[in-house]
């Protein structure tokens, strides 16, 4: 059944009729970034004005597939049980070339961890959710059809908006740039990105059917239905199934997407016309960012940053890592827990992580599109010895799934402890006697003490679990204890293997001074 | 592990006849495509990104 796109209220601001007061944040862009931002602020205590220019969720399914960490901040942000329900959940991703199977992967082969690898969800179930939630939270004042025009940024930002009912002004502290890839603010603060773009084009389209695929993740290098191209299948929940085809950069993209074209081609791909076309959309690859993700009172938050290509679920996901490395830092700025030092973290640490998605991405777009010459000689090279040689099917770069990276850390380290849980990655998930780890450690700054009870330090909350398997293996390895300094967004800032109540409060200091 | 340059295959006789031999009934295409998954094959083995990156410097500047 197609989704039920219901409008939602416009109600006039107050702004129309009088002078407003100084908001602390305004987020501009109510997507799935802009929306999980003022949630995120929420959980902070923070309350902020979220302007956008529409009224209703987003058309098509757009970002489809949701990994394991985003799963961990929709937790944070109350929506996760229901994407989990809705959502379809996959781990499995299978690689063909021409019509035959040369590689599969499992994404998440091991136990222990509350949250799937990924699920597939459009992105307009995500939306609704998150607006439910903003609705009923009180620090958020949502404001749909409110159109920014024009912005002035001083030691503040002065914000022009347009409204069905006429033209505002509001003033605020910070505004986030949550806008998208072709972001207003960037516009009107004449930002230019800066990147590639890679001549190609791919058609995405989402159709309905009964069909009895798998939950997994399907890629064709050129299939017999798609001659000399590329191919992705998605399974989505409703019955709908999210189609890339790869097209050349000769392809017209208006001429592409009427039905009469796309028809015949999805045809070949699922081998019948018992199908509804729901949505369909042509793009181009590119890998660009911003320079600098914070600009005086305005930071830029998701595709208004950075735009990735597609394959590597590498743009709402790397959205949300924006959001929840930024969320608990604006927050102590804004209550003085913190100086502006510590928003200099976010860009710097944001933009290494765009960088390596960047990275990533544009490799798979590589081995996806080739140039003749030893560009295509050599992925052809990987995908011919992949049916034979074990080693060749892991070279087979059809996109490396979206993970968290693992920010340079120079806080306290011990390197008898396991490099998955080193200063810089997120907390890995692990059932424990005090519930699921990762979720325990959400919100503040938590000092956790493994085996061995915590150290006091004022002021500092303690987590004290016992070890099991999956702890041991994850955060102990051959020691019998430790302690680990873990910042509000789950990531590790510190470890020992014991440690004084003095050098666990500098580590402490270091974070909320953006060092670590 | 540093890239060896210096004699390291007492047989590199039979190894380059051995070489030849397979390309001997190939086009040009198909001789660029064999040496290519020979490449990825020995890269493969060696295993060590710092060698390989020494043999690549060896092999553009030379």
């Amino acid at each position: 059944m197609p989704y039920d796109y219901r409008p939602f209220d416009y109600t006039p601001p107050p702004g129309l009729t009088g002078p407003e007061p100084r908001h602390k944040v305004v987020i501009v862009g109510a997507g799935p970034i802009g929306l999980a931002m003022a949630l995120e602020l929420a959980n902070h205590g923070v309350a902020s004005v979220l302007l956008d220019d529409n009224n209703v969720v987003s058309s098509g399914s757009r970002a489809i597939c949701w990994s394991k960490r985003s799963l961990e901040i929709f937790a944070r942000l109350g929506i996760a049980d229901k994407a989990l329900a809705k959502g379809v959940t996959w781990k499995v991703g299978r690689i063909f070339h021409r019509d035959q199977e040369v590689f599969n992967f499992d994404l998440l082969p091991e136990e222990g961890h509350q949250m799937p690898a990924f699920i597939n969800l459009q992105q307009y179930y995500v939306e609704e959710f998150m607006v439910q939630a903003a609705q009923e939270n009180p620090l958020i004042d949502l404001r749909f059809k409110n159109k920014l025009v024009g912005l002035c940024q001083s030691d503040h930002a002065t914000i022009d908006i347009e409204t069905p009912d006429g033209p505002y002004q509001i003033e605020a502290d910070y505004v986030l740039a949550c806008d998208g890839a072709g972001s207003a603010i960037r516009g009107v603060m004449g930002l230019d990105f800066d990147g590639e773009l890679f001549e190609e084009r791919f058609l995405i389209a989402d159709i309905e059917m009964q069909a009895d695929f798998p939950s997994e993740r399907r890629f064709w290098f050129e299939p017999t239905f798609h001659p000399g191209q590329s191919a992705l299948l998605h399974k989505q929940p409703d019955n709908i199934y999210r189609i890339d085809l790869q097209l050349g950069w000769d392809a017209d993209p208006e001429i592409e997407k009427r039905p009469e074209n796309v028809i015949p081609r999805i045809q070949r791909v699922v081998g019948h016309s018992d199908f509804r076309l729901d949505w369909v959309s042509v793009y181009t690859f590119q890998c660009r960012r911003l320079g600098r993700f914070v600009e005086g009172p305005v930071i830029f938050v998701g595709d208004s940053a950075h735009i990735v290509s597609p394959f590597g679920a590498r743009g709402g996901n790397g959205g949300l890592q924006d959001v929840d490395n930024l969320g608990w830092k604006l927050a102590a700025v804004l209550s003085g827990k913190a100086g502006t030092e510590l928003l200099q973290s976010y860009d710097r640490e944001r933009v290494f992580a765009c960088q390596e998605n960047i990275l990533n991405s544009a490799r798979a777009t590589k081995f996806m599109t080739p140039d003749d010459g030893a560009e295509r000689i050599f992925r052809d090279a990987v995908l011919h010895l992949a049916a034979t040689a074990p080693f060749a099917r892991s070279w087979v770069n059809s996109g490396r799934l979206s993970r968290p990276c693992v920010y340079p850390c120079a806080g306290p380290d011990h390197p008898g402890l396991p490099r998955t849980s080193c200063p810089g990655s997120v907390a890995p998930d692990a059932p424990t006697d005090k519930g699921w780890l990762n979720a325990a450690l959400a919100g503040q700054v938590t000092l956790l003490a493994i085996g061995q009870p915590a150290p006091k330090v004022p002021g500092l909350r303690t987590l004290t679990i016992t070890p099991n398997d999956f702890v041991t293996s994850r955060y102990l390895g051959a020691a019998g204890q430790a302690l680990y300094l873990v910042r509000p967004d789950q990531v590790i800032a510190a470890r020992w293997i014991a440690a004084a109540p003095q050098a666990i409060a500098d580590a402490v200091t270091a974070i909320w001074k953006g060092q670590t | 592990m540093n890239l060896v340059t210096e004699p390291n295959l007492t047989q590199s006789d039979d190894f380059y006849a051995s070489l030849l031999a397979v390309h001997q009934s190939l086009g040009p295409d198909e001789s660029a495509a064999l040496n290519a998954r020979l490449i990825l094959i020995l890269a493969n083995h060696i295993g060590d990104l710092k060698t390989l990156e020494q043999a690549l410097e060896l092999a553009a500047k030379s």
